[in-house]
């Protein structure tokens, strides 16, 4: 069937993937402070946790270390929209005024390279900057426009004074008592298993 | 609580040049490189004074961009009271404390002055109607004071910073920190002046005709890239022997070398800038400069530049893992270095040999004697104190400094 294999083609993991192990979507752990969570992050990372995340009102410094973060790739798709813009723009300028509508200009040359850097310096940095907005919005696959995390009351603090550790339950390491045994024994003030929907 | 080396103070001896290490001895070497280079200079130099001006030229002015570049950028800290550099900061001082040894490095110039400028030519006023209209700025006796004036400007800046910044090793006081950011704005303010306006004498002055209002920027920008070029060759090096190794972590050779890309694509942005007018315009009195240096061999070096000073640096340094190694960063460093000297070169000498490019051994001997003055100079005053400022307020800061 044409129309299956396009939609295997377009497949990606889904925003809340299948849920293997019963009901939840994960577990919520709330700390007081920005050391308690880091601490706790470095924990989390060396149980060998991956499908979770840090949730914090304001950046903390050093975190994505304590995560285990890996580096984002987001500087290689500005790289690369970067450069395609300004062959795009040296591209076009070219076929214009070499192909297109040749034109004598001040007495010059129809190719002057010379003219054409300033628009392809132009076009290169605006698909850069394009590159970057929409890659870190594919990245962070936005915008998502609910999340599961919203359902937690307690969640609501962290734009204010509250910092979270969110473990998904499809990550395979998770077990909801172990885990929360883990996050309570970490210092977290509350520990709570969130439903899917 | 974020950092992993949680350094917040230094002892006096992981800032200082242990006793018996080589590094005491660069003065020395750097005099005596330097006696060799003058007496090289001194004998071909009589039989071709030109060539000796010019080669002389173009080395004094190298080293000299270097320690205005380096003035430059321990003002601007304090200015915007960074806190990143602290730890680099006495490298800077005593690069830019050699700036009262480049005024001495100056005098020999002015025995050329006849050799060096067309403005300068007995008689030339008579002829030549530009020249004749030029000659209330371009005349000797008034050459000579705005020499004075620059030197004056920046002996004063330069020793005030390094005296103060000495000064709070010894005593502490964090006032020294705050009367110096006082000062700051309005000293980069008569440097930026000062230094458009040796520029324009010293450079664009070789072409008397000709005139471009953004050399001074031009100058500048060279400067600063010469200057952090020279900064991280030289904190590499450092690392290298053993001095502020336990200081200087791959945090700081990064800003380092993020500095330096940022200012290649300054540089880049300023040249081509000043080209593409001249070039779009199209008028004789602005394209003479840069017909001379677009014909003949010279015109190699013009693409050189192009490729050399802009495009492979600005590529090799946009990664983050080259700035942060320090035997990659050093690459980027000596190549620029030299891409600066090549810079002032193409600016200097077509005026020389219009003919094409014609190294010459004067070229080597002015460099090697201009820059052991420097290198001892530099490395003397690198001795007299430690190698970071130890009592600064935001060292700590600089300490434990880390990218996010």
């Amino acid at each position: 069937m044409p129309f299956d294999s396009l939609r295997s083609l377009r497949a990606r993991p889904p925003l809340v993937p299948q849920l293997p192990q019963g009901p939840h979507y994960g577990i919520l752990a709330e700390f007081a402070t920005p050391a308690d969570l880091y601490h706790a992050c470095e924990r989390v990372r060396d149980a060998g946790f991956k499908r979770w995340d840090a949730h914090t009102p304001f950046p903390v410094h050093g975190l994505e270390k304590a995560m285990g973060l890996r580096r984002s790739p987001l500087p290689w798709i500005v790289l690369v929209t970067g450069l395609t813009g300004a062959a795009i723009g040296f591209g076009l300028q070219w076929w214009v005024h070499v192909k297109a509508y040749p034109l004598v200009i001040s007495g010059k040359p129809y190719f002057s390279w010379p003219a054409f850097v300033p628009i392809t310096f132009e076009v290169g940095v605006l698909f850069a900057a394009i590159g970057a907005v929409l890659g870190m919005l594919g990245l962070n696959r936005l915008p998502m426009h609910h999340h599961p995390l919203f359902r937690s009351k307690v969640f609501e603090r962290v734009t204010d004074d509250a910092f979270f550790i969110s473990i998904e339950s499809w990550d395979p390491q998770f077990d909801p008592s172990a885990t929360r045994k883990l996050l309570e024994s970490l210092g977290a003030r509350s520990v709570e298993l969130l439903e899917v929907e | 609580m974020t950092s992993e080396r949680d350094v917040v103070a230094l002892t006096p001896e992981q800032a200082a040049i242990p006793p018996g290490h080589t590094w005491n001895r660069l003065p020395v070497i750097g005099a005596a490189v330097a006696l060799l280079g003058a007496v090289v200079c001194a004998i071909l130099g009589v039989g071709n004074p030109k060539q000796f001006f010019f080669s002389w030229l173009v080395s004094f002015l190298f080293f000299l961009s270097l320690a205005l570049g380096g003035l430059f950028f321990v003002l601007i800290q304090y200015a915007a009271q960074g806190g990143w550099g602290i730890v680099l900061r006495r490298i800077g001082e005593t690069i830019f404390v050699t700036l009262p040894v480049m005024a001495a490095l100056f005098v020999p110039l002015l025995l050329g002055l006849d050799d060096l400028f067309e403005w300068a030519h007995h008689g030339v006023t008579e002829h030549d109607a530009l020249l004749r209209w030029k000659a209330p700025y371009l005349n000797v006796p008034f050459f000579l004071i705005r020499a004075v004036l620059y030197f004056g400007c920046w002996s004063a800046i330069a020793l005030l910073y390094y005296r103060g910044s000495r000064g709070q090793d010894a005593t502490g006081d964090p006032g020294v920190t705050a009367r110096l950011r006082r000062l700051a704005g309005p000293a980069i303010i008569v440097l930026a002046i000062t230094q458009t306006f040796a520029s324009i004498d010293w450079i664009m002055s070789l072409t008397p005709h000709w005139y471009s209002t953004m050399f001074g920027v031009y100058f500048f920008a060279g400067s600063f890239v010469g200057f952090i070029a020279l900064l991280s060759v030289v904190v590499v090096a450092m690392r290298g022997v053993g001095l502020l190794d336990t200081v200087i972590s791959a945090e700081h050779l990064h800003d380092v070398g993020k500095l330096l890309f940022a200012f290649t694509a300054f540089w880049a942005y300023i040249a081509f800038s000043q080209f593409f007018l001249m070039w779009y315009a199209n008028l004789p009195e602005e394209t003479i400069w840069y017909k001379a240096r677009l014909e003949g061999s010279w015109k190699a070096v013009s693409i050189l530049l192009m490729a050399g000073h802009f495009g492979v640096p600005f590529f090799y340094l946009m990664g983050r893992a080259v700035k942060r190694r320090g035997s990659t960063l050093a690459v980027g460093g000596a190549w620029l270095l030299v891409m600066h000297f090549v810079d002032l070169y193409w600016q200097i000498m077509p005026t020389l040999h219009p003919e094409g490019v014609r190294p010459s051994i004067l070229d080597v001997a002015a460099f090697v004697a201009v820059g052991g003055c420097f290198v001892a100079a530099a490395s003397w005053f690198m001795r007299r104190q430690a190698l970071v400022p130890l009592r600064d307020p935001r060292l700590a800061e600089s300490l434990a400094f880390e990218n996010v």
